[in-house]
């Protein structure tokens, strides 16, 4: 399934990942010696264009948490390249990788355990300028200030700690530090998944604003569908370590392709204008460590043949700039 | 019977801190008919599980103080009763589902005993038969298997199916009023529309009233018959659900509606409502929402700036709106919209 997706532009690409493998190892069960493997990632190949928002979307355990991390070299795939900014970054290491994260950071979920307890907000904020050597002391005081007030909070904050802050404001926090170095990429995995409804629109209005003001790039890590649609220019649908559909977030909002898709839409109420009919799947998500034969969907899809148990379908391009891995569509 | 199943009057409850008191509920007063779906919703802090938690009186004390108000089933209020007679309504007559499965199933007890607990603690059969309908029922919440799971500890199941459990252990005793408490919010979105589906189903057998407990401003589209929206311990505008999402009258509700993304792809802003829930220990008199209201600020910000000779809305910085009702059904509290709107008494 290597080079399933054409990259007509490939200028505007910023990362690239190509048919990336990561597995780790796990026991059977809690009192089991037994030692299986969990492929969290199995053969992936997307890219995020420079600028713009690729929405990642899937259920627990579907490798996507696994990916964004990839994505940004926190983790080494165990096969597969990632190209960022035309250079194979996938065995980079010491000082070389140190300089091309500079352009890379990411976001956290949990806005509780992600920031330091014991450290002021300025130097959380700062700490990444300290580190590559870009500015200390007043200077970085400063800077951190300025950077508080533009996500949103004042400029005493920084003389302050995480905890006295509520989950919202310590999101923006965590956004400031991301945002500190000037990043061409950001990794946003949940990052508004902890918060309340009222206090999510302003955090996801934050990023887009960011994204307009310094052209990043956010890979958009998310399980909440109403969230990917909103922020996404392309969207990337994930399920047991496979991608199952990539394309165009509209178009594939307006009239998904794969099985799954479709059904994980008409799960989610409110999302369609009109009301469609509720696909309701049976059975539960298989495990990761035993994932089925042939399409990894074919256990609950409503759709499947025989033939479903046995191949696994490939990503092909069923419609001009849109990808599924479905024996029938397309 | 006519008359509500449950109708909760001018509910007031406080919780004793080491900061001192600290109002959860402002007199809550909601009622839910035979076979009626109530949704409840609201951000985390507002009281919907204080609410919930009242109506089954497991709310630890202390800290927490009831205060005044009082929780009739039809007609018998339960705040009266005595612990013993509290037992025989619990799990029979109302019952409860929770968000997290895990937490809420005992880990020493395989599934199936967990549900025929059920009916010996209500002396209803003998433990053989309790063993065995413990098994029809996990096949009623379409247990994979029943027979199998039955004899699986918790710790061995998905989560979905865990859900699927605990609704086997609420719903056997065939009680009137299920209370669920986010229901879906850990589970995986495919599994969240079959445990949607196997409530719509069970609630439709069994003709039980459900409260539905909820963030999730889509689940309550979706499946109940009226929604209340609360706000720091208050229920500020309740109604029947089509009205709520047709014509939001509360500026809250109408923030919450605003503010969700979704409804289409682009590069438009969501409308957000500025600042954040504040603190329960400190709310100001007045309206709780006033802070934030779009109304409110922009009235004062008229005043301020010179363009009002006087502060239109100063009332709401001075009096808690009370609900007033707008349409059939349909009460809001708000002094701006009362003004704007006009509308029936309370």
């Amino acid at each position: 399934m290597s080079g399933g997706i054409r990259r007509p532009d490939a200028g505007g690409t910023l990362l690239a990942l190509s048919n990336v493998y990561k597995a780790f190892p796990a026991r059977k069960s809690f009192f089991s010696a037994e030692v299986v493997s969990v492929r969290a990632v199995d053969g992936v190949s997307i890219d995020v264009p420079r600028g713009k928002t690729l929405g990642l979307v899937g259920e627990s355990g579907c490798g996507k948490t696994t990916l964004g991390r990839i994505a940004i070299r926190l983790l080494a795939p165990d096969a597969g390249t990632i190209r960022f900014e035309g250079l194979d970054i996938t065995h980079l290491s010491g000082e070389a990788l140190r300089l091309t994260r500079r352009r890379m950071q990411i976001i956290f979920q949990d806005p509780y355990s992600s920031l330091n307890p014991r450290m002021r907000v300025r130097d959380i904020v700062g700490e990444g300028w300290h580190v590559h050597g870009i500015a200390r002391g007043k200077e970085l005081r400063e800077r951190a200030e300025r950077l508080l007030v533009r996500v949103g909070l004042t400029a005493e904050a920084g003389g302050k700690y995480a905890h006295e802050f509520s989950g919202g404001q310590r999101q923006r926090i965590g956004i400031a530090r991301a945002i500190a170095l000037s990043p061409k990429l950001v990794v946003a995995d949940e990052p508004v998944s902890a918060l309340d409804v009222s206090v999510q629109a302003q955090i996801l209005n934050l990023l887009k604003d960011l994204q307009e003001e310094y052209g990043m790039a956010y890979l958009f890590v998310s399980h909440d569908l109403r969230v990917i649609r909103h922020m996404s220019d392309q969207v990337a649908v994930m399920y047991l370590g496979k991608i199952m559909e990539h394309g165009p977030s509209a178009e594939l909002f307006r009239e998904p392709l794969h099985p799954y898709t479709r059904s994980l839409l008409s799960a989610v109420p409110m999302l369609g204008n009109a009301p469609q009919e509720r696909i309701v799947l049976s059975g539960e998500i298989p495990s990761p460590t035993a994932p089925p034969p042939g399409c990894r969907f074919h256990t609950r899809c409503f759709m499947a043949q025989p033939v479903c148990a046995e191949v696994c379908p490939l990503l092909r391009e069923a419609a001009p700039g849109r990808f599924a891995s479905c024996h029938f569509v397309g | 019977m006519s008359g509500p199943l449950l109708a909760i009057r001018d509910l007031r409850v406080d919780f004793a801190t080491e900061k001192g008191t600290v109002r959860a509920l402002f007199g809550v007063s909601l009622s839910i008919d035979p076979g009626e779906t109530v949704g409840l919703v609201g951000e985390s802090g507002c009281g919907k599980s204080v609410t919930a938690l009242s109506i089954l009186r497991l709310l630890p004390s202390p800290p927490a103080i009831v205060r005044g108000g009082e929780i009739l089933l039809r007609g018998e209020n339960l705040l009266d009763l005595p612990e013993k007679r509290m037992c025989e309504v619990r799990g029979k007559a109302v019952s409860m589902i929770f968000q997290e499965p895990m937490t809420s199933l005992n880990p020493v007890l395989t599934v199936g005993e967990q549900v025929a607990e059920v009916f010996t603690a209500h002396r209803e059969c003998g433990r053989r038969e309790a063993a065995a309908r413990a098994v029809s029922w996990l096949g009623k919440v379409r247990m994979p298997d029943p027979e199998r799971r039955a004899r699986e500890y918790p710790h061995q199941m998905s989560g979905g199916m865990r859900q699927r459990a605990m609704i086997a252990t609420a719903l056997a005793l065939e009680p009137s009023l299920l209370i669920a408490d986010e229901p879906t919010t850990a589970l995986d979105v495919t599994i969240q529309a079959q445990i949607m589906a196997l409530l719509q189903e069970m609630r439709e057998r069994e003709r039980m009233a459900v409260l539905l407990i909820t963030h999730d401003l889509g689940v309550v589209h979706d499946f109940a018959d009226r929604t209340a929206i609360m706000y720091l311990g208050r229920i500020v505008e309740i109604a029947p659900t089509k009205g709520l999402f047709s014509d939001p009258i509360h500026p809250y509700t109408q923030g919450l509606l605003a503010s969700l993304p979704g409804k289409g792809t682009g590069t438009a802003r969501l409308s957000s409502i500025p600042g954040a829930v504040p603190d329960l220990s400190s709310v100001p008199p007045g309206c709780p929402f006033a802070d934030r209201c779009p109304y409110r600020q922009a009235a004062l910000d008229r005043f301020r700036g010179g363009a009002d000779s006087r502060d239109s809305l100063g009332i709401c910085d001075r009096e808690d709106p009370p609900l007033f009702e707008y349409a059939p059904g349909h009460f809001a509290a708000c002094h701006y919209q009362r003004a704007m709107r006009g509308g029936g008494a309370s």
